[in-house]
């Protein structure tokens, strides 16, 4: 298992460094000026030459090499630059508002595995049966139904009933955990939807996959109990396939608090990456899909590991 | 390089089987009516696409509207606008009538879902199968730019994409959009048809025809590319919902299509927090057009993985 760790921690350091590259240059063919855009909306009309000296100011003139060299350095002191409309630390930006957006995330994940395998579960058991159907038509519209649409109808139910939404500006989750959760709870619900249709279908078919196998008849045959033919036998060689999707999908999720923060008006890294968009903030676009694309390969790189660790048979054939 | 014809002493295949037994084993050719039968949901899928498509195609003359055609007196704003007679899924903001703006919206949304999946699957499939084909330094150096790709989410390589390239609209159609959506089907397209054309490319018959010196391209086209035919179709099929759901999420966020352009994300995009309240069809209907669509897409690419190739992972 060490070894195995070992090898897959090597081969992610050149992805990142790939990641970091691509994303570098990517940003830096963006149509338009920041800083005229920036100078434009300040001041109305500005000179070149003003332009000139601002751009120079935040080393945008410098020749890219350059730039390239002091963001490469950069990175890992975890230094990312400035925001080209703050012109405060990335670091600082972006720290104050990503906890919330992990928070989410996180609640949203557990929230889906907690409706998901119950759901999937009973659908694979009660196969054919109403209860399966049932099952099916909530899943398969959980993959159809756009994020920000179901939020925005918990949004409408709430208004309906409770006549108002839970305030956004409550206590951390450490000082009031209660409030947090509760706050928190709709938009991770709208987000995590999809993410429980997926692990629920992934569920039921890796389920009445196994219990398929020769080895469960076996076990019935020995006259186990089905309790135990189920949970022992059969759900441990099931969760194999489940533990993927659930990492899998994890970037699907971080894609859904982009427009599940617009909804519920969370100021997130989501809400910050369209803004980051739309001012045309150079820097900070880089900074947030940095991120993002960073801990999308660290998640799968832990899906990996846990994947090894529930299957032996991984690690022997790497 | 020159083949040699079979000399005596080599074995030949005898042929056991009378012509009538040759026929009767060999598989019958399926069509739309033993989809229709065996598929059920994926003909209703299939029915729902084809309503989409007719209404899109025959817009002007289904929808009961102008979709840019402002009436106040049917503007929610104005207390007017509920469902009705008049106009039957009501009217949004400007007094649009929501039904045409919904019908219109089919084009945006059908236009850009087919040809954002048609080109990013078509590039990932041609990627896929030189990948596979090449083997060797050229597969190792595709796959690891696919890694690269797909360590992206892909809202947020779509919008990054949006971002860097400038709007461009040709026949009423975002090309820019397109482009945005398609980009992140490359690399998922590209790996799937890559396993599918590596297990082809490892069989007997390939090798046959290399060792007959027949050139790369015709490998690809004669014996390669039919049998990646399959799950081609079906990752299209699957991808143009994605894709529907993606433009409407990126107009949603203000990124995608633009007014006075009818998109349905762009309908919900538009809706001010007082409407929740008083104008809920402004946001319910729209939705319900998304969700169709998408399921639609989502039962019948289901349906054609069951049919075309059941042990087909996606």
């Amino acid at each position: 298992m060490l070894r195995y760790t070992a090898q897959r921690l090597l081969l992610v350091i050149p992805t990142l460094i790939a990641v970091a590259i691509l994303v570098f240059f990517l940003v830096r063919v963006l149509p338009g000026d920041p800083v005229e855009v920036k100078l434009i909306g300040e001041f109305g009309d500005v000179n070149p030459e003003l332009i000139y000296k601002e751009r120079k100011r935040l080393g945008l003139e410098d020749p890219l090499h350059i730039q390239f060299v002091n963001f490469m350095v950069g990175l890992p002191q975890g230094d990312m630059g400035i925001s080209l409309v703050t012109e405060r630390p990335l670091t600082e930006e972006i720290g104050a508002r990503i906890t919330i957006s992990i928070e989410l995330a996180f609640f949203a994940t557990l929230l889906s595995v907690i409706i998901a395998f119950p759901l999937g579960t009973a659908a694979a058991l009660y196969r054919g049966t109403w209860f399966d159907y049932v099952i099916r038509i909530i899943t398969i519209g959980g993959l159809a139904v756009p994020s920000f649409w179901f939020g925005m109808l918990i949004i409408m139910a709430l208004l309906a009933t409770v006549g108002k939404l839970p305030s956004l500006d409550t206590a951390g989750l450490f000082e009031d955990p209660m409030a947090n959760l509760y706050t928190l709870f709709w938009p991770a619900l709208s987000v995590g939807y999809r993410y429980s249709s997926v692990i629920a279908r992934m569920l039921r078919s890796s389920i009445l996959e196994v219990l398929a196998e020769d080895y469960i008849r076996t076990a019935r045959a020995k006259g186990l109990y089905e309790r135990i033919v189920i949970v022992k036998h059969g759900m441990r060689n099931a969760l194999l396939p489940t533990v993927t999707v659930v990492g899998l999908e994890f970037a699907f999720l971080i894609g859904g608090l982009v427009v599940t923060e617009q909804v519920f008006n969370i100021n997130g890294i989501g809400k910050m990456f369209v803004e980051a968009v739309q001012f045309n903030d150079m820097t900070m676009l880089q900074g947030l899909v940095l991120i993002v694309a960073t801990s999308f390969v660290l998640i799968n790189l832990l899906v990996d590991l846990l994947y090894a660790a529930l299957d032996p048979r991984i690690r022997y054939q790497a | 390089m020159t083949v040699s014809a079979p000399t005596e002493n080599e074995p030949k295949a005898e042929i056991t089987a009378s012509p009538e037994q040759l026929k009767a084993e060999r598989p019958s050719r399926r069509t739309l009516f033993d989809f229709i039968k065996q598929q059920p949901l994926g003909t209703i899928g299939f029915l729902i696409i084809v309503i989409l498509f007719i209404s899109a195609i025959f817009a002007p003359d289904v929808a009961p509207y102008d979709p840019e055609e402002v009436d106040f007196m049917a503007s929610p704003a104005l207390g007017g606008g509920a469902p009705g007679p008049e106009h039957l899924l009501g009217g949004d903001a400007f007094g649009r009538d929501i039904l045409s703006r919904l019908i219109f919206g089919a084009r945006t949304a059908l236009s850009i879902g087919f040809f954002s999946a048609f080109i990013g699957c078509s590039i990932g499939a041609i990627i896929g199968i030189v990948s596979a084909f090449a083997g060797g330094k050229v597969d190792i150096l595709v796959q690891r730019g696919i890694d690269l790709l797909l360590s992206f989410p892909i809202i947020i390589l779509a919008i990054l994409v949006i971002a860097i390239v400038p709007k461009n609209v040709v026949f009423g159609i975002d090309i820019n959009v397109i482009i945005a959506i398609s980009i992140p089907f490359i690399p998922k397209c590209a790996r799937v048809i890559r396993s599918a054309a590596l297990s082809i490319v490892t069989l007997a018959y390939v090798d046959a025809a290399k060792a007959a010196g027949y050139r790369g391209s015709r490998i690809v086209f004669r014996h390669i590319l039919p049998n990646v035919v399959a799950p081609y179709l079906i990752l299209i099929t699957a991808y143009i919902g994605q894709a529907i759901l993606l433009e409407a999420s990126l107009s949603f966020l203000g990124l995608g299509v633009v007014e006075p352009t009818p998109s349905w994300g762009l309908m919900l995009a538009g809706v001010n927090s007082d409407y929740y309240i008083t104008a809920p069809w402004m946001i319910v209907f729209p939705g319900l057009a998304v969700t169709l669509a998408v399921f639609a897409f989502n039962l019948l690419g289901d349906s054609l993985r069951d049919w075309l190739d059941p042990k087909l992972k996606l």
